[in-house]
């Protein structure tokens, strides 16, 4: 078991947990998180390059480095593992969110069970990530929801016990449509009289889910995984789950966590679905579509930081799985880069958001500006993650931004055109609002003269912030080896195989 | 006269009854428990009765009374362990003014 | 032609930028503007090599037998492919307008390095906070610059397009601390954004059509027997329209699928170039430091849209709907910006709005260009005048730079009279002046008269109408001479130090923009850039341009312009009341000019009120009401129903008891039913 490269996915990070059980002091416990996020980026970096190379020599099976353990036979669940591009783009990014999460949460209180949950909320996330039999997918879905709830509760700020239930509630709501249709999907995952299967590879193989339950499981699935990717009109519990979380898990939640929705509708819900995708898709586009503007038209009026914020990541999350029901090859790699693209940008945007509250106790932008001119760093550490998300070239926004629109126009479909050109329209909306907070809170006069005492960012912050922007400057630098790797999993044989054309 | 299976079966049935309308219409606590252990004792009568009247050769029933008999005086003891505290705590032994551990 | 010289030209700013930006704040001042500007020097003579190369060399990669000038792709990266065929590529496209923007572009960036290293410091010689990050930006700024005129596909070009517009509002917001600066910089990013959308939908409608972003498939065939050098021809063109035809593509509200494309992609150069009526970030964009304004906001980055109209030229001959569009809206621009250019106080705002009018000179140039008049005449001339243009503007705004240096303000109010004490200032502006009003023999009367004549080609009613604005332009820029040199002794305010002339930083590329402005006129530009590569002349030396003047449009334009600055003269050499009585005698005409036409008040009123007020708050209100609200009353009646039901489990347990003998008693008389 343990000869396969992607366990240790899960198992690092079950060390790590025990590692903070024995801690004794913030030090140690400090020492272990990053001596485990960096074993994790190593990890991802390891089997990034193991993918290339089994690719390179020829090697064109959907998934590689696939290993299978049963786990309750009765059932036929199975610890099932397996990656594509898709997969390893994922645990990159989740890898480098937790990494710089550990950083910006050097300071907090009782840190050895704030790592804890933490670390446990990750394990569900790579957890799910590696997973491609359904039901450990869903049990590690699940082990990424729960630790959010104390995480809020305990670390928050604000209304946190009341965020903390919403946003809990909430998903949990999502999970149960999905359980239902997870096991809809396991009760026709093979043709009448053969052994079911939780396996997506063999259940996409089969493609034994008639059209008619297609239709009833398909939105039931997208749904669930939706609220995860704030679709609208289920992504209430990202502003105020986000106001209140602590740094370092509106990081994690907005970077990795959000993703698992989209990951998960076009992984699950597209994959193993795709009649129902092509001819329901319209009735999700016009939800997605909305999501796109309405985010950005609510995130323009907003006071607060952070609501701004996830505001923005409802429009950029709404991109994704607009993109994704635009099935074909450039969307859905636009889509995934978007995802990408979001993650760092949007963990970014918290973590400077996170500093910058950690130092004015405030979070209304009508309380604080010029605050370039005393805290320089975490200034342009924002201005640089506004224009990532305003979609400047050579940042990680454009290119998703641009794979994803040139993909849409390539759906003939007038319908889809028009939609097309209203998610357009989102990055003029986008530019107003990030302007317009970069405006008001870092340009022009200072506005709090206390805010004049305050201290620019420490090594451990600095460090989390560079990070995160050399991630997106080397996607929007870069897009080709990404878009690449992501690609091979949308290429047209395999829609041909999963009966798209 | 012959002492039938009814003339054991009417008083525990009476005792039964009375346990169980002590139980619904006392408040105290104590008088709960009184009632309590009617019942139980109305029930460890019966058992001894149809082991008598259907097995007469076995002894199943009078272990079974013996072992709740057992078992009554443990639970008892609790119970009153119980509402002694309750007392100290509260100075009532009402169950409908204990509701502090209540959410 | 070798790739290291194209490279290094691109690499060299983008690299300064790194430095700049990255190192900066640990150099000296001093050492960052020499590095800056050492940097931008080089840069400089390499586009001057390669430019000279490419129009001079004869290398059969650059022009052919013909002498047709030829498209050459210097080299071409995959940066990111969309599909096997739509694939953005990071190259290099040496062509005739490439290598003429190459030289404007570095050589007004170097020019403005060089002088920001006298403006930006004050008269002490104390250094303006933030040095080092202008020159980090003035880099970036030029880097993106090129990368947009040498791109060979239209996606590289709205990269860069991008880049330019976040250059510009890094440049403009320079003076972060001042609200005025933070709002104008965020005004013309989000223009021209809005415009930009325009352009994206072009590219993606153009792109899904012809299956590709690549100029040279646009409009140019493959040059035989060589790799990646083309040749304008329409007939590709044809090709691509056929393609367009063929394919089913729908004619969406009347207009062919083509033309609304160039129609959106004409949007984005609108926004770029502030033409009406998207231009009113650009005099707003005058918040940034002057130098700032002469690069980028002047000679530079604002001729983007003409360039991009250029650009795409051939494809816009195939639709004449999308080419009358840019003339209607180059001449109404053209005509507006000059009419408020005439009543502005603010020195930088006259000048802004006169390179709006002289940018909208171009577009109506390029609108009105047709092959079969002069081989293009309008196409040409729109080049020429964008060189000369990018002179003498900067040079003006240099000019004014200077002014506002020495004397602390930006309004003519406060000049003056300025002759005696700034004589190289004064002379410099006067060239200025002389050549935008288009007097023999300096550089605007050739470009302008070119475009005129052009102009007269294709219809007489826009050439009256162009050369009523060429005479508005002579008009409000002596207004502003005079207004600033003479009208009245200066009065030096006691305490201060009279205003004087500047560190030979500032004088020296005042000097050099003048000469240039003087002698720009005679290169014979319809050799060098016409749309197709076709040479114009047969031979040419020093005076093929007067030689090839066409007088009695030449003769027209110059006696309008010398009676425009005639009538300026009189109106504004001397103290007189004759300003105030015209004003007097037009006072409703005066107050629009003068407010702009209320275009502010306008976008004002549409973002503030109907789209912050009318669509984003009530959103953001129906998000937190209704959407949330509803989930939230969804967790309220799930409340309120276990408030209503908790009652049966009390913890009574005499109640449990009740319940269960009820149970009981229930539970048997069913059975009892049942059985009998």
């Amino acid at each position: 078991m343990f000869s396969n490269l992607l366990i240790y996915f899960v198992v690092i990070p079950l060390l790590m947990l025990a590692g903070f059980a024995i801690c004794k002091n913030i030090r140690q416990v400090r020492a272990v998180a990053v001596a485990g996020s960096i074993l994790l980026m190593g990890l991802s970096v390891w089997v990034l390059c193991d993918y290339l190379a089994l690719r390179a020599a020829g090697n064109m099976e959907e998934m590689l480095l696939r290993g299978e353990w049963t786990w309750f036979e009765p059932l036929n669940i199975k610890l099932a593992v397996g990656v594509d591009g898709v997969s390893i783009a994922m645990l990159i990014l989740s890898s480098i969110i937790v990494f710089a999460g550990s950083f910006a949460s050097w300071k907090i209180d009782d840190a050895r069970h704030f790592f804890m949950w933490l670390i446990l909320l990750s394990t569900g996330v790579f957890g799910f990530f590696i997973s491609i039999d359904l039901f450990t997918m869903f049990m590690f879905y699940e082990v990424a929801l729960i630790p959010m709830y104390l995480l809020i509760g305990v670390w928050g700020t604000g209304r946190k016990e009341y965020s903390a239930m919403k946003l809990t509630l909430m998903l949990m709501g999502g999970s149960a449509f999905l359980m239902l249709s997870l096991i809809g999907i396991y009760f026709h995952s093979a043709p009448e009289g053969s052994q079911l299967t939780w396996n997506i590879l063999e259940i996409s193989q089969n493609a034994s889910i008639s059209t008619g339950w297609q239709y009833f499981l398909f939105p039931m699935c997208f749904v669930g995984f939706g609220v995860l990717g704030a679709m609208f009109p289920f992504h209430t519990w990202s502003p105020d789950g986000h106001a209140c979380a602590p740094t370092a898990v509106s990081m994690l939640h907005a970077g990795v966590l959000m993703k698992l929705g989209g990951y998960g509708c076009f992984r699950v819900a597209m994959y193993l679905m795709p009649q129902a995708a092509n001819d329901l898709a319209w009735i999700f586009l016009i939800l997605t579509g909305i999501s796109v503007v309405y985010g950005a038209f609510s995130a323009c009026v907003q006071t607060d930081l952070k609501y701004i914020n996830a505001y923005s990541s409802v429009s950029h999350c709404g991109m994704v799985l607009f993109a994704i029901l635009m099935i074909n090859t450039t969307a859905l790699t636009g889509a995934i880069m978007q995802m990408l693209s979001h993650g760092l940008m949007t963990a970014l945007f918290f973590a400077l958001i996170g500093m910058i509250y950690g130092r004015t106790h405030t979070r209304d932008i009508r309380l604080m500006g010029g605050l370039m001119k005393i805290i320089p760093f975490l200034g342009v550490g924002y201005v640089i993650a506004g224009m990532a998300s305003l979609g400047l070239p050579g940042l990680s926004g454009f290119v998703a931004e641009m794979t994803i629109f040139v993909g849409s126009f390539e759906h003939t479909d007038m319908f889809h055109r028009v939609f097309t050109i209203v998610a357009c329209c989102s990055i003029v909306i986008t530019a107003v609002y990030i302007l317009r907070v970069v405006g008001k809170l870092l340009f022009g006069p200072v506005q709090d003269p206390h805010h004049a005492e305050l201290t620019d960012a420490t090594w451990w912050e600095r460090l989390s912030v560079v990070t995160l922007i050399v991630s997106v400057a080397a996607i929007g630098c870069f897009p080709n080896f990404f878009e690449s790797l992501i690609r091979f999993t949308f290429s047209p044989e395999i829609f041909h195989a999963i009966g798209l054309n | 006269m012959e002492l039938t299976i009814l003339w054991y079966l009417i008083p525990s049935l009476l005792m039964f009854c009375c346990g169980v309308y002590g139980f619904i219409t006392r408040k105290n606590m104590i008088a709960m428990l009184i009632s309590l252990e009617l019942m139980l004792n109305a029930v460890d009568i019966n058992f001894v009765v149809f082991n008598r009247f259907l097995f007469p050769g076995e002894l199943e029933g009078m272990f079974f009374t013996l072992f709740a008999i057992a078992l009554a005086a443990a639970e008892t003891a609790l119970a009153i362990a119980i509402i002694i505290n309750v007392f100290r705590v509260s100075e009532k032994i009402d169950v409908d003014d204990v509701t502090k551990m209540k959410f | 032609m070798e790739p290291v010289i194209p490279i290094i030209i691109l690499a060299l700013p983008l690299a300064m930028f790194l430095v700049l930006g990255l190192f900066g704040h640990k150099m000296a001042h001093r050492t960052a503007g020499i590095l800056g500007t050492l940097g931008m020097g080089v840069t400089m003579v390499l586009a001057y090599i390669t430019a000279f190369t490419y129009f001079f060399s004869g290398s059969s990669e650059f022009i052919n037998e013909e002498g047709i000038r030829l498209q050459s792709v210097i080299f071409n990266w995959d940066w990111l492919a969309f599909t096997d065929s739509l694939v953005i590529r990071l190259g290099f496209l040496l062509d005739p307008i490439s290598a003429l923007l190459l030289v404007v572009i570095t050589t007004i960036s170097f020019m403005v390095h060089l002088y920001s290293n006298g403006y930006m410091r004050d008269h002490h010689g104390v250094w303006e906070t933030g040095f080092q990050r202008f020159y980090a930006f003035l880099s970036l700024f030029s880097f993106s610059m090129l990368g947009l005129v040498v791109a060979t596909n239209i996606f590289q070009m709205y990269i860069f397009w991008e880049l330019v517009g976040a250059s510009s509002y890094l440049l403009i917001g320079f003076y972060y601390t001042k609200p005025s600066a933070v709002s104008a910089s965020k005004k013309a990013f989000i223009v021209t954004r809005f415009a930009d959308l325009g352009f994206l939908i072009g590219i993606l409608i153009l792109s899904f059509y012809t299956g590709t972003f690549d100029f040279t498939n646009f409009t140019s065939v493959g040059v035989e027997g060589m790799t990646n050098v083309y040749q304008i021809d329409l007939t590709t063109s044809e090709g691509v329209r056929n393609w367009i035809a063929t394919s089913p593509a729908p004619v969406f509200m009347g207009g062919s699928v083509l033309t609304w494309a160039l129609v959106l992609i004409f949007m984005g150069g609108m926004g770029k170039s502030a033409m009406m009526p998207l231009h009113i970030w650009l005099p707003d964009a005058m918040e940034g430091p002057t130098p700032v304004s002469a690069l980028i906001h002047a000679a530079t980055m604002v001729v983007a849209g003409v360039f991009l109209v250029a650009r795409l030229f051939p494809l816009y001959l195939m639709e004449e709907v999308a080419l009358n569009i840019v003339t209607v809206v180059g001449a109404i621009t053209a005509f507006y910006a000059a009419m408020v250019a005439c009543t502005q106080v603010d020195i930088k705002r006259v000048l802004a709005f006169s390179t709006i009018s002289q940018i909208a000179f171009m577009m109506v140039s390029l609108g009105v260009a047709r092959p079969e008049f002069h081989h293009g005449l309008g196409y040409m001339a729109a080049m020429f005048h964008l060189f000369t243009h990018a002179m003498f503007k900067a040079l003006l705004f240099l000019c004014a730079g200077a002014l506002i240096h020495a004397i602390g303000s930006n309004d003519y109010t406060d000049m003056h009279g300025l002759r005696k004490y700034m004589p190289v200032t004064h002379i410099t502006f006067l060239v200025g002046c002389l050549a935008i009003a288009g007097i023999i023999p300096f550089a605007g009367f050739f470009s302008k008269d070119e475009i005129l004549t052009a102009v007269f080609g294709q219809s007489i009613f826009w050439y009256i109408w162009m050369s009523a604005v060429a005479g508005l332009t002579a008009f409000y820029m002596f207004r502003l001479y005079y207004l600033i040199f003479w009208w009245k002794e200066h009065k030096v305010h006691e305490g201060h130090h009279a205003p004087h002339d500047q560190p030979w930083t500032m004088t020296l590329p005042l000097v050099i923009l003048a000469l240039i402005s003087c002698v720009a006129g005679f290169v014979p530009m319809g050799n060098l850039v016409t749309w197709n590569g076709h040479p114009m002349f047969e031979s040419v030396n020093f005076f093929t341009n007067l030689g090839a003047l066409d007088w009695s449009v030449a003769s027209i334009s110059l006696a309008v312009a010398i009676i425009a600055i005639l009538i300026a003269t009189v109106m504004y050499k001397k103290e007189n009341p004759l300003p105030a009585k015209m004003k007097n005698a037009l006072p409703r005409l005066w107050d629009w000019c003068y407010h702009r036409f209320y275009w502010d008040e306008l976008y004002m009123f549409i973002t503030h009120k109907i789209i912050f007020g009318c669509i984003s708050k009530p959103i953001a209100w129906f998000d937190r009401h209704v959407i949330d609200g509803s989930m939230d009353g969804m967790a309220w009646v799930t409340q309120r129903i276990s408030y209503a039901i908790r009652g049966l489990q009390s913890g009574n347990i005499q109640l449990y008891v009740w319940i269960y003998l009820f149970g009981v008693v229930l539970l048997g008389a069913i059975t009892a039913i049942c059985l009998f």
